[in-house]
């Protein structure tokens, strides 16, 4: 099993497709990055503009903490977007290619194959994932240096102190990566179905725009399926920002405030993860291949 | 020995039945030729004899097992070319060769993929990427990929494929010398049925699904049945005249030319018939390729 899974990965890491995601991720980090190096002061004004007159910020506001949030807001909704050019071109690019049928005479079974190309593909989802973390967080607190993490909600601040900061975006990472690979295992499941390249990309992307309109939209009827979407829970890593306070208002450090929220979204996405690889390994069991 | 042994396979593709009841065997170390005109369901044949369709109804045994029971097994005896040789573009030969080898679960070296390389005459060519490939080349390294684990068993659907005619040569003594000095058996189909006459020891014809011919090479080349090919200056007459007689039953239903399924005991009967119409003969030729015999049986099929 592991030398199909290394074969897959070899077959990844020749594509040139493979790079066009950490390109896109690279030139969007660096062109918000040098942005806000530029021109963040600015920025920083403008977003504290509302409380200036009821509270007092002492220290750095735009430090790489928070341009590391910034970036996550932004990208993790994109992100799903470039894993699926990859997960969902697994066995489809393979049946338009006609390499399918080489890789299912081999000596390995067609459930082998599609688990070796699901975690060759998960392996890939994690590198890019580990690449945007380095280059959202490790080099956004290198350029901006570090400080309090303030971030402004809806209808409240949170004020994270700098040695509280780090290990939430450890744990917002893990959980993006649960995210990441429910679009990985979606793609492959839509994979499966085709013979094309191009019509489980769009399919995918078509399936997490469409579960995301409805997972946004306050309508009664969307509000009994939402629980159960799986992008009703792929934002959820920004759990790892809110935290709990004492009865006088004060952080207490190390707190989660709702920590049942990130791991009911676990197991959501979890079970969609496992749903989405065994309905396309039946598939692929079941299928006659005729490319 | 047999290696192959297939008993009343059946295909259905909803209404259309690709495969009908076919059964055949193929022995250890022989050239067997499979012959269908396109769509006859050849290539739906091969693929369900490596596992990548599975059949309606019927048997598969190779290496005298189960192929639903135990395929990995015999896969890893296996190798195979289907249809077009299909690759990854971004890989070089040399690459390809390693990516199955390590596919096979063998312990393949590094000098037997470079002489798998020079079987297919691919060695100048090792370190560039299929795409920049011909068809030929593609087809080249196809076979090479099919051979590379050193297969008991290869099945090779269409091998000559946009090969120019060095290629087709090669390729066919290449067949020869894997199953006469190496002892491989092999299954192979062509669409170029002077290639499978030189090459094949037993020869199974399809169409339209079923089998319609299956022998020895040399048998079916040599049928009680000539297949003979009137000519003359007035094929209009001809016509006529052969439709009232007892050769009517021996004409095959062709719309260009004139031909016989005769015994060979009547052709000079026949010769005589016509000289005795009056019908100036230009020539009445055998006809004994395969190609002919081919066309023969299918048109009788029909």
């Amino acid at each position: 099993m592991w030398s199909i899974i290394q074969i897959e990965l070899y077959k990844i890491y020749k594509r040139p497709r493979t790079y066009i995601a950490f390109g896109a991720i690279a030139a969007l980090i660096w062109v918000i990055q040098m942005g806000l190096k530029i021109d963040g002061e600015a920025y920083a004004a403008f977003l504290m503009k509302d409380i200036n007159n009821t509270l007092i910020v002492d220290g750095k506001v735009l430090n790489g903490y928070l341009i590391c949030y910034i970036l996550l807001q932004l990208l993790l909704v994109h992100v799903p977007l470039l894993v699926a050019l990859i997960a969902a071109d697994m066995l489809s690019g393979e049946a338009n290619l006609g390499t399918l049928r080489l890789l299912f005479t081999t000596p390995y079974s067609r459930t082998q194959w599609v688990l070796a190309k699901f975690i060759a593909a998960s392996i890939y989802t994690i590198l890019l994932l580990i690449w945007l973390a380095a280059l959202a967080l490790f080099l956004s607190m290198y350029i901006f240096g570090t400080d309090d993490l303030f971030l402004m909600k809806s209808n409240y601040v949170v004020l994270i102190e700098t040695q509280d900061v780090f290990w939430r975006y450890v744990g917002a990472f893990v959980f993006a990566s649960f995210s990441l690979l429910t679009v990985t295992a979606l793609g492959f499941l839509m994979s499966s179905l085709a013979n094309n390249s191009i019509g489980p990309i769009v399919a995918t992307i078509s399936a997490i725009v469409f579960f995301t309109i409805l997972s946004t939209l306050n309508i009664p009827l969307f509000n009994l399926v939402k629980p159960y979407l799986f992008t009703t829970h792929m934002n959820n890593w920004k759990e790892f920002f809110d935290i709990q306070v004492t009865e006088n208002n004060e952080a207490i450090t190390g707190s989660i405030l709702n920590i049942q929220k990130i791991k009911t979204s676990l197991l959501v996405l979890s079970i969609h993860i496992v749903l989405f690889v065994g309905a396309s390994i039946l598939i692929m069991k079941k299928k006659d291949v005729l490319s | 020995m047999t290696i192959i042994n297939v008993a009343s396979l059946c295909k259905n593709f909803g209404s259309l039945e690709a495969v009908k009841d076919l059964s055949f065997e193929v022995n250890e170390g022989e050239i067997f030729g499979f012959l269908g005109q396109n769509g006859s369901g050849k290539s739906t044949t091969i693929r369900m004899l490596l596992s990548l369709i599975h059949p309606t109804s019927g048997h598969i045994e190779i290496f005298g097992q189960d192929i639903v029971a135990h395929r990995n097994q015999i896969a890893k005896k296996m190798g195979a070319i289907i249809e077009r040789p299909d690759l990854y573009p971004y890989l070089t030969a040399k690459e390809h060769l390693q990516l199955f080898a390590k596919l096979s679960q063998k312990k393949i070296s590094a000098s037997q993929i470079e002489h798998t390389l020079q079987q297919v005459g691919l060695s100048n060519r090792a370190f560039d990427k299929a795409q920049t490939f011909s068809l030929g080349m593609k087809q080249r390294l196809g076979i090479a990929i099919a051979l590379v684990h050193q297969p008991e068993l290869v099945i090779l659907d269409e091998p000559t494929n946009g090969l120019d005619p060095q290629g087709i040569a090669d390729i066919r003594h290449l067949i020869k010398d894997l199953a006469q000095k190496e002892g491989k058996t092999i299954l192979v189909s062509s669409h170029l049925l002077t290639e499978i006459e030189q090459m094949a020891h037993q020869i199974l014809i399809i169409h339209q699904g079923k089998k319609i011919a299956l022998g020895p090479t040399a048998t079916l080349l040599d049928p009680a049945k000539s297949l003979m090919k009137l000519n003359t200056t007035n094929d209009v007459l001809s016509k006529e005249k052969i439709a009232v007689s007892e050769f009517a039953a021996f004409q095959l239903d062709r719309e260009e030319g004139i031909y016989f399924s005769i015994p060979t005991e009547k052709i000079a009967s026949l010769h005589q018939f016509i000289v005795n119409a009056g019908i100036p003969i230009v020539s009445l030729e055998s006809k004994r390729s395969l190609e002919d015999y081919f066309l023969q049986i299918t048109s009788q099929s029909n």
